[in-house]
């Protein structure tokens, strides 16, 4: 029984994560006075995708065609490591959101690896901004995880999740939300939304994530497309986890008012991405490094 | 644990380190601003036992003079040298950041090391106040107009007013506003002097007044 209801949660996660894609991209047709896509249109998206033959060019090796597998394994087995609201993790040791962050990691690394096996110029390009970015973002979401740690005096997400409650608000409340700004930051920069990235953007001299898939196709594009859902709904999670705690004991309002709120935090990253212009390149470093000091403020402030 | 001047104490250290983090003078200058305020509400939220009357007057003066009045003045001053919005760091504004935490973790050290003689609101009062001192240094040090400058000294005259609101509980009023009159003083006259220096020297770079030396 125990087993089935902690493999309730990553199953939900893997079927409604490409949903997020679809409410962000309606906010985005809101705010432009469009009706837009459809709401399911990621999930006809992946599916005719899948349904393709992949080419894969002469010159490249199989890194190229083990990357996007490896990236969704990764992710996937990130997506066993988070609670969510009353949903227990999958899977909890001690630790754990080390081991998070470098899922993401090894996700991230195989996919500039595919971009460089390709000897593509622009591949090389967009994948030289992405490990640059992430660079910054790592330690963002890295330090402000082990913040909460330390407020929680827990180094297991699930713990840490458990013992983050409303009271938690009173005690050490600056703290979430200093964390919750980092972690929207990462957010937005790890799943290239706006200000750090354009996702519809089709001029491969400013992409940055787009362009180091440019020569997948077939299967292998409806993974990566896949995997990139599911990483935002799996920092979402975090997001939601820690800066909206709602913790009233019974599971169906613990469970449902998370999902509300990673509806609100789709609407809010849509309402972000309508609302501001794209950072200049020089300028990203600037804000990741912000979200970091903001990450470092709440891991020294206040002592416990 | 005071919470209200906890949340007051971080938003403090959030202006520095937007200051330290923003290219445009008129930025800078309204997160001076917005400091001001919030370093007006400190003496309602530190209750050190005086009058009521004493720190409503006291926060309305602190606002008024450091919120809107100076500001206000740099404001002036920036309209009219024209064209130069730019700050010219020294030091990049993505080093200062990562400075920035450095010197908090210094100060967090130094706080706790020293011994008041005074139950103090919050503890993060003094390790703030040395930081709003750091960075007011820092700023001064690291950016190339001279409007930055006088930024500078506002945010080191902030810490000392944080350390000093929170310390030296009965502080008559007389020196309070004696101090602000002597603040706002020293800004009225910064601001004039560089005035005139832009309109001698069509810039107001500080690492060319060594050419003055002759």
């Amino acid at each position: 029984m125990t087993i089935v209801l902690r493999l309730i949660n990553p199953i939900f996660g893997l079927v409604a994560a490409p949903l997020l894609l679809g409410i962000i991209n309606k906010t985005k047709a809101g705010f432009a006075g469009r009706t837009g896509q459809p709401l399911l249109q990621p999930y006809y998206d992946i599916w005719k995708l899948l349904h393709k033959g992949a080419v894969y060019s002469r010159s490249t090796s199989w890194v190229f065609v083990a990357g996007p597998l490896i990236g969704l394994g990764a992710t996937v087995t990130a997506a066993a490591l988070i609670p969510f609201g009353a949903l227990p993790a999958l899977v909890m040791f001690q630790g754990d959101f080390i081991l998070l962050v470098y899922l993401f990691g090894l996700s991230r690394f195989f996919t500039v690896l595919c971009a460089l096996d390709t000897g593509s110029s622009f591949e090389g390009m967009g994948a030289s901004r992405e490990v640059t970015f992430s660079a910054l973002s790592e330690p963002a979401m890295l330090i402000g995880l082990a913040a909460v740690a330390r407020h929680t005096s827990y180094i297991s997400l699930s713990q840490m999740f458990l013992s983050t409650t409303s009271d938690s608000w009173l005690e050490w409340g600056p703290v979430s939300v200093l964390v919750g700004f980092a972690l929207l930051i990462v957010l937005l920069a790890e799943n290239c939304r706006i200000p750090v990235d354009d996702p519809n953007t089709h001029l491969e001299l400013t992409m940055i994530h787009e362009v180091m898939v440019l020569d997948h196709g077939g299967p292998d594009f409806g993974f990566i497309l896949y995997t990139a859902a599911l990483k935002m709904w799996l920092l979402g999670q975090i997001l939601v986890g820690i800066a909206v705690p709602v913790r009233s004991g019974n599971p169906w309002i613990d469970t449902s008012a998370s999902l509300i709120c990673m509806v609100l935090l789709a609407i809010v990253v849509g309402a972000i991405e309508s609302s501001m212009a794209r950072l200049k390149l020089l300028h990203v470093p600037q804000l990741l490094v912000g979200a970091t000091t903001l990450s470092i403020l709440a891991l020294v402030l206040l002592p416990r | 644990m005071n919470t209200t001047a906890d949340i007051v104490m971080i938003f403090l250290v959030l202006t520095n380190l937007m200051l330290l983090g923003s290219s445009r003078l008129g930025a800078c200058i309204r997160t001076v601003a917005v400091q001001g305020i919030l370093l007006g509400l400190l003496p309602l939220l530190v209750k050190n036992g005086s009058f009521l009357v004493h720190l409503i007057f006291l926060s309305a003066a602190i606002i008024c003079l450091k919120g809107i009045v100076f500001p206000g003045l740099l404001m002036r001053t920036l309209r009219d040298m024209d064209a130069q919005h730019d700050v010219e760091p020294f030091v990049g504004y993505g080093m200062s950041l990562i400075l920035a935490p450095l010197a908090l973790v210094a100060c967090m050290w130094f706080g706790s090391q020293l011994m008041l003689p005074v139950e103090i609101a919050s503890s993060l009062v003094v390790p703030v106040a040395f930081f709003t001192i750091t960075s007011g240094l820092f700023l001064i040090v690291s950016r190339k107009k001279a409007l930055t400058q006088v930024l500078g000294y506002l945010v080191m005259e902030n810490g000392i007013y944080v350390f000093g609101a929170s310390i030296a509980a009965r502080q008559p009023l007389l020196v309070e506003l004696g101090i602000l009159l002597d603040v706002f003083v020293a800004v009225f006259v910064m601001g004039i002097a560089i005035f005139h220096i832009n309109r001698e020297f069509e810039h107001t770079d500080v690492d060319r007044l060594n050419k003055l030396k002759g």
